[in-house]
């Protein structure tokens, strides 16, 4: 039996440009998402949100909801079927601490928009307008919504949310050493509260199978992290539950933890034992998490040429009543650069909105949105270039974990985005730069993210036609993650690309976890590398012992899987075809599952970033404050890139949204009412068509052996540093140094 | 939404009477109608077709021009006597909205589009214009997008067509049909301030209902533009837009017409700001004068106060492009 596993197959499919798998079925409207499928007697639900932002309800009347010809039920908290008693049961698999939201629970009001009942109905427009006619009463207090207001109130979670690090201890004097500095940068940053807004809103289909079974088609960027909440919170056997969502239309981190459209439809289709769906409106996409308020102040001392002698970064952050929510904000200002007085916190306070969720690199692109500002002050105060400071800063190793990095080209990041941008040909002089009437501003940043894994199985099944399949529960959030997991097991096998169909998110496949945090292409990706392989060994061994087999006394690590053969390594004159093999073996199928986790001993070893370094001109009219973002070079080190098409898409994205986040979006919250009042897409401004020109994207190479593929992950590097490296260049252009963003016209008049 | 009849008019004495009685409302592009009725804004018993009335024509018409009430926004701007003679409307209907929205909406639902007020499109909070004597959360609320000009204390809401401020500054007439006949009301009569009564845009008698716009005859070919501000460079309201005419007579500006956008509950228009530029040279001084006069009215609130400022500068600019005969693209964002 052979058991060695070798690290690949060919390199045929795996880093080579390829278009989506997925594409046609996308654009041409067979890819169905969880709102779309239907089912047969499907009841629709309709959610009626909540008006007040803290208090209770005193009364609630749904008679003439109920009395609508089409209605089945309405549903409050008067009239909740049971769910589980302990919070416990709630705390989904990436819940920070606290006691998870329950949808209809009692008549409490902790948010505005909270739900307070939901209409089921035979259609969904007799839903909708039958919500229209619930009747809620409340008894209202005043909320505290404002984050700066509760400063005062500020904490140091108790409880640690898992897989978030908190600061390092502090080392050094930060204050006596930022005293002692000549030259010095302490400032306040801001980032506006912002909404993922995918395009697709949260949806549940619940199937009714009979027998107490569910099928349930929930828009969740993994279903393993819905099927366990639904099981803990109706106590429900998992066996009884399946989970399915092929596709997602987006999901930015607002689709990691089950959402309380999930919760409500499977309380409506277990209660009438009915099939029922439930949609969120766009509006009520605004009734749940955001990356939250989070108040910075970045305080940098340096010696007159621009080595740091102290670094400071202390950030409060706003959570809900109920829960902790944690992210990293101020570790990336000691992972970046090299301090020998660092002194970094992170506080939350509690106001009365939602709990804030992941969103795109969360925390990255609030902290080191702060730090490369104050970087980029600190080189005009002790007149460096920007690039000349950083690398005088450079970071060799990880001081927060006191280890080096296992791979960090971010030196490279700098140089050939320096290069490609043209930055040598810039005057550093505020101001100096023109285009006709516009000024010019050129600013640059960095940008860094952890590079993840997560223990993640897959499984594959080699069927005797020469054709594969693979696949596991974790979601394709419109990534490539079909493609990439397509490319890795057609190398994998020797096949062609056609002969690879991959399946995801379905809790009938391997189980995975949520895709988030940029770590699907690595974990995944070798979970699937290495169920193929078992195959191959498989199938090898089927060959070898074939009647005057060519593989006869050739080892498996000899071999080379190409075109659907197998043959000896330099010598493809001594093959076996897979099929011929699979049929001498006398197999119609040869089915493997494995897993893939993080190399602990190499993670003990070594901290894994990925980095990139941006650049951007901005076109600023400073007389009526109109700034363009005429062009972005963002060059990335991720490790190897397994499809530069799509990797490229990925960083585009997330420039496209760095943009957003640099000059238009905001969550606006009235502070009386305590509600996000620009709740829809024609006041919360994303970036249009018109808004983005050129954006040139550069993968730097980057060796890194933290996984077998030597993977780092793309899905958030492409946001973080990129509002930045803008806000930088609008200093540039205007000599004005704005530190709450967006950046906005009232901003540049002011 | 709630439930409503439909009925489908084929005059406009049909539409007139179906819209009596009952609590109805016109549709025809349904670009703004359908949103508001999707948020419990507008709960209308019965809404009336108006689509087949033979209201979709643009007729030369005593020199001028007249645009049928249901002609889109489209067909309006992309209509060469239009694009020709009245660039200046041509360009601030193609700076509104997206191409799919200006190939549904029409001349009368532009017209009467209502308010982008976060508070009066969500019923979950107090809006006077949507519920009278509910209050105004948007004073001392999130008022970014609120007016600055002619406000009330009942009222900051906005209106947010750009085509209607071409309209105001091209001085264009009304003309409307309702039970006791036809009328015409002088575009500045048209929509109103928001005073005690914020729940009436307009001053549309009940029953009525637009038939045409009315351009009357002049030259506006060579001395306009429609500068349009805001937070992105498409698809977003003006924070402040200005359509700005300007008669030349050599070095003298004869006359000088400018409306301003996103600044009150109708197009704002200042007759002292306009007369004190006759009969004086096209300058950065006098453009500057004109801007400060129209300003010193401004009674702005916390989040918006930049738009006075903003205002300012872009009934400069709006003028200089007006006054060098090089008026603001539509297609290339830099401003000219």
């Amino acid at each position: 039996m052979v058991t060695t596993i070798s690290s690949t197959g060919t390199d045929s499919f795996v880093g080579t440009a390829r278009s989506r798998v997925d594409g046609p079925a996308k654009v041409t409207g067979l890819a169905k998402y969880a709102g779309e499928f239907a089912a047969p007697d499907l009841a629709h639900g309709y959610v009626v949100s909540g008006g007040i932002a803290k208090g209770r309800i005193t009364a609630i009347d749904t008679t003439s909801a109920e009395a609508v010809p089409g209605v089945i039920k309405v549903y409050t908290h008067e009239n909740r079927p049971r769910t589980a008693w302990l919070d416990y049961n709630y705390r989904d698999a990436v819940a920070p601490p606290g006691s998870p939201f329950r949808a209809l629970y009692d008549d409490a009001i902790h948010y505005s928009g909270q739900p307070v009942a939901l209409v089921v109905a035979e259609d969904f427009e007799t839903a909708r307008y039958a919500a229209s006619l619930v009747r809620v009463t409340y008894e209202a207090e005043l909320p505290a919504v404002n984050v700066g207001a509760q400063a005062e109130l500020a904490y140091d979670p108790p409880m640690k949310r898992a897989g978030i690090k908190p600061p390092p201890e502090p080392w050094g004097d930060a204050d006596g050493a930022f005293q002692a500095a000549p030259k010095k940068v302490a400032n306040d940053y801001r980032l506006a509260v912002e909404h993922h807004n995918p395009m697709e809103p949260h949806a549940s289909t619940v199937v009714w199978e009979g027998g107490g079974k569910i099928t349930v088609y929930d828009k969740i960027q993994g279903v393993s992290n819905s099927h366990g909440y639904i099981a803990a919170v109706f106590g429900m056997n998992k066996e009884d539950v399946r989970v399915l969502n092929p596709y997602l239309g987006g999901g930015f981190g607002i689709g990691l933890r089950p959402q309380y459209q999930l919760f409500l439809a499977v309380l409506a289709a277990r209660d009438l034992e009915r099939s029922v769906r439930v949609t969120l409106t766009r509006d009520q996409m605004f009734t749940f998490g955001y990356r939250p308020d989070v108040r910075q102040r970045v305080s940098l001392g340096a010696d007159a040429e621009g080595r740091l002698q102290s670094l400071r970064h202390d950030a409060l952050s706003g959570t809900s009543r109920f829960e902790d929510y944690q992210e990293v904000v101020v570790n990336w200002s000691a992972i970046l650069y090299d301090c020998d007085n660092v002194a970094l916190t992170y506080n939350l306070t509690k106001i009365d909105t939602y709990t804030p969720a992941d969103m795109r690199a969360p925390g990255a692109v609030t902290g080191v949105l702060a730090l490369e500002i104050a970087m980029d002050e600190l080189a005009y105060e002790t007149g460096q270039d920007p690039i000349a400071l950083r690398l005088k800063n450079y970071s060799e190793s990880d001081r927060t974990e006191g280890k080096p990095f296992g791979s960090k080209a971010l030196r490279a990041c700098y140089a050939e985005g320096a290069d490609r941008f043209g930055w040598a040909r810039r005057n550093p002089e505020p101001r100096s730069m023109r285009d006709g009437r516009e000024l010019v501003g050129w600013g640059m940043a960095t940008g860094v993210w952890e590079s993840l894994m997560q223990q993640s199985s897959a499984q594959a099944t080699l069927t005797a036609d020469g054709k594969l399949t693979v696949g596991n529960s974790t979601g394709d959030l419109g990534t490539g993650t079909y493609t990439i997991l397509t490319q890795i097991a057609a190398d994998a096998l020797g096949l062609q690309m056609e002969d690879v169909t991959t399946k995801l998110g379905d809790t009938d496949l391997a189980e995975a976890p949520v895709a988030g945090g940029s770590w699907t292409a690595a974990s995944s990706g070798t979970a699937v590398m290495k169920a193929c392989r078992k195959i191959a060994a498989e199938v090898f061994g089927m060959a070898r012992a074939m009647d005057d087999s060519p593989l006869a006394n050739v080892d498996f690590d000899r071999v080379v899987f190409s075109d659907g053969r197998i043959s000896v390594a330099g010598d493809p004159s001594r093959s076996v075809s897979l099929v011929e093999a699979m049929r001498a073996g006398g197999v119609d199928k040869v089915e493997a599952t494995d897993s893939a986790g993080p190399d602990s001993g190499h993670a003990k070893e070594f901290s894994a970033y990925t980095h990139s370094a941006i650049f951007a001109e901005v076109k600023v009219d400073e007389d009526l404050g109109q700034i363009r973002v005429t062009r972005i070079v963002s060059a990335i080190a991720a490790g190897k890139i397994i499809n530069p098409k799509t990797a490229r898409s990925q960083i585009l994205g997330g420039v496209v949204m760095g943009i957003g986040s640099a000059l238009e979006e905001e969550s606006m919250l009235d502070h009386t009412i305590g509600r996000f009042m620009n709740h829809n897409l024609a006041e919360y401004h994303v970036p249009v068509n018109a808004d983005i020109h050129d954006i040139d994207v550069i993968f730097v190479e980057e060796e890194d052996r933290a996984n077998p593929m030597g993977v780092k992950g793309l899905g958030e590097i492409g946001i973080v540093g990129t509002a930045a490296a803008i806000a930088n260049a609008v200093f540039h252009a205007t000599g004005k140094r704005i530190r709450e963003l967006p950046i906005t016209v009232d901003k540049i008049l002011g | 939404m709630n439930r409503f009849d439909y009925v489908r008019a084929g005059t406009v004495a049909e539409a007139v009477q179906a819209l009596s009685g009952a609590n109805a409302r016109l549709i025809a592009g349904g670009t703004n109608l359908v949103d508001l009725m999707k948020y419990n804004v507008e709960r209308p018993d019965r809404l009336v077709d108006i689509t087949r009335l033979p209201l979709n024509a643009i007729e030369d018409h005593e020199g001028g021009l007249r645009i049928g009430a249901l002609v889109t926004n489209a067909i309006a701007a992309y209509d060469e006597r239009v694009a020709s003679r009245y660039p200046v409307l041509a360009s601030a209907i193609l700076a509104g909205a997206t191409g799919q929205l200006r190939n549904a909406a029409t001349t009368g639902g532009n017209l009467n589009q209502r308010t982008r007020c976060y508070y009066f499109y969500d019923d979950a909070t107090p809006c006077n214009k949507r519920e009278p004597g509910t209050g105004c959360p948007a004073i001392g609320g999130v008022n970014r997008i609120h007016a600055i000009f002619g406000i009330s204390p009942t009222c900051i809401a906005t209106h947010p067509s750009d085509m209607c401020v071409a309209l105001a500054a091209l001085d264009a007439e009304i003309r409307v049909a309702g039970p006791s006949g036809e009328r015409s009301i002088p575009f500045s009569e048209y929509h109103r301030l928001p005073g005690g009564t914020p729940q009436f845009d307009n001053t549309l008698q009940p029953g009525e209902i637009v038939l045409s716009v009315d351009l009357p005859a002049q030259d506006t070919a060579s001395h306009y533009t429609y500068l349009k501000l805001r937070d992105r460079l498409s698809y977003a309201f003006a924070l402040v837009s200005v359509a700005a005419i300007l008669d030349l007579d050599g070095d003298t500006v004869s006359r000088a017409r400018f409306a301003l956008g996103g600044v009150a509950h109708k197009p704002w228009r200042n007759a002292e700001a306009e007369a004190f530029l006759q009969g004086k040279a096209p300058t950065r001084e006098n453009f500057e004068a004109a801007a400060d006069i129209v300003i010193r009215e401004a009674t702005p609130q916390d989040g918006n106060a930049f738009k006075v400022e903003l205002a300012r500068r872009a009934i400069i600019r709006g003028l200089t492009q007006a006054a060098a005969g090089t008026p603001q693209s539509v297609s290339d964002k830099r401003i000219a």
